[in-house]
């Protein structure tokens, strides 16, 4: 049973439409706190600001119930750009803190060379952690389509799966224990998102 | 390698077929659209946008069983543009899969609902989609619904507006470069890229990836072309097909 967090923070469907091509047979956009906790692998998806993020899981108390998934229960949880960036514990663009799930902070992209924000567009990565589970089959040839005007700084580097380069080297995939942050968007990046999501389905409890 | 420049197709569709347009008039039945789509997804494609051509022009509703549909098969961004006029049908798009809504004649008649889905689903998320046609004098002359109604709005007029509205990106289209494969209309991409710092698309009038070149050299930020991707051949035989000289990394 797959939940995807349904917390009004855009676009939720594209990420179901992959797993049922894929062949995922349960899969439910839900804010329901039973099923998500029954649930084997909960992907927290987002597209907006980190405050609104924060303010929209707070209110619907999925804050609380993320944490008891991961901690608690210690099974695999995967956030999808700003649902990556919520995972941390702050970000540049607001001031609420975030789950604290894993230890890192976002910042807004400090580029000086004529290159736009929002970081939008296909951009290749740079594999750091080739054993981790969530990266299996792929590799440096793989791309990925990204909308983000902040990023990621993660001062441990056993934590950093995965760079991308724009402007300089960001982290763009990140994991502790059974938690893992993408921040482009596996589910609007053909069979290369489509590797990435299946790898993470195949990821059991810790 | 970053900021690589995509290479977009643009689908129009009236009702449940898929359309290609001459200078936005004789609309050519070209096929299934879920097909199109099914073939594009194949060749990863960087992002694909969906027009509704008749939709604004005739009032109709947004075919939201034909964009699901297509949602259900397409694994890359998804834009959609065609008759969007509530705020109800940008939450609905969103939910169903697509990531950009596209405006055209809200920009100019109906800007609320540009700034309300900016503001409810962030500028990347949101388009504006400018149709041009050059005066006999010279002058480029925005329009609206699908290119029939003429808008007074001067240049300085609509760059202000955009930057007002806080969109994300714009897609540029010239009515008389619609499907003659004849090149982009350079300058009108120099004069709005040179005046706004938002990513701009050059639309209409791409026959090969040279085309694509020189719209980048001019300012574009990325790329869109329908007939190039459809037809094949003098005769214009049908045939979906794609290629982006900017994506040569990747499987």
């Amino acid at each position: 049973m797959i939940t995807i967090i349904d917390y009004d923070m855009g676009n939720v469907g594209s990420i179901k439409n992959m797993l049922e091509y894929l062949g995922f047979t349960d899969v439910e956009i839900s804010s329901d706190q039973e099923r998500i906790l029954k649930s084997t692998h909960v992907i927290l998806p987002g597209v907006g600001s980190f405050d609104e993020g924060m303010k929209n899981l707070e209110a619907r108390k999925l804050d609380i119930i993320l944490k008891e998934f991961a901690l608690i229960l210690k099974k695999p949880l995967l956030g999808i750009c700003l649902g990556m960036q919520l995972l941390g514990n702050s970000s540049e663009e607001g001031i609420k803190k975030g789950l604290g799930l894993i230890d890192f902070y976002n910042i807004r992209f400090r580029l000086n060379n004529g290159l736009k924000v929002p970081h939008m567009g296909w951009n290749t990565i740079k594999i750091i952690n080739s054993h981790n589970p969530l990266l299996k089959d792929l590799d440096n040839n793989y791309r990925y389509y990204f909308v983000h005007s902040y990023h990621a700084v993660c001062d441990d580097e056993n934590q950093v799966l995965l760079t991308a380069n724009y402007g300089y080297d960001v982290v763009v995939g990140i994991n502790q224990g059974n938690v893992y942050g993408v921040q482009f968007h596996p589910e609007k990046s053909h069979h290369f998102g489509m590797k990435l999501l299946q790898n993470f389905l195949g990821i059991n409890n810790v | 390698m970053y900021n690589r420049p995509r290479v977009i197709p643009v689908l129009g569709i009236i009702d449940d077929d898929l359309v290609k347009t001459t200078k936005y008039t004789n609309p050519r039945y070209l096929g299934d659209p879920i097909n199109a789509v099914k073939i594009f997804n194949g060749k990863y494609v960087d992002e694909l946008v969906i027009t509704d051509i008749r939709a604004s022009v005739e009032n109709k509703p947004i075919n939201f069983e034909l964009l699901s549909h297509i949602a259900q098969q397409a694994f890359m961004p998804l834009g959609y543009g065609g008759g969007i006029k509530t705020f109800e049908e940008v939450k609905k798009l969103f939910r169903i899969g697509f990531e950009k809504v596209i405006f055209n004649t809200a920009f100019i008649d109906n800007s609320d609902l540009i700034k309300r889905s900016v503001e409810y689903a962030g500028s990347q998320s949101v388009v504006v989609s400018l149709d041009f046609k050059k005066s006999i004098t010279g002058k480029y002359v925005l329009y609206a619904k699908s290119g029939t109604v003429k808008s007074n709005m001067t240049i300085p007029d609509i760059i202000s507006r955009l930057i007002e509205l806080n969109v994300g990106e714009v897609v540029l289209n010239v009515i008389d470069k619609d499907g003659t494969m004849s090149g982009y209309d350079l300058e009108i991409i120099k004069i709005i890229c040179s005046m706004i710092d938002v990513p701009v698309i050059a639309n209409s009038g791409a026959k090969d990836e040279s085309d694509f070149y020189q719209a980048i050299n001019s300012g574009a930020h990325s790329v869109a072309a329908s007939s190039m991707f459809v037809y094949f051949g003098k005769s214009k035989a049908v045939l979906v097909t794609y290629n982006s000289p900017f994506n040569k990394g990747g499987k």
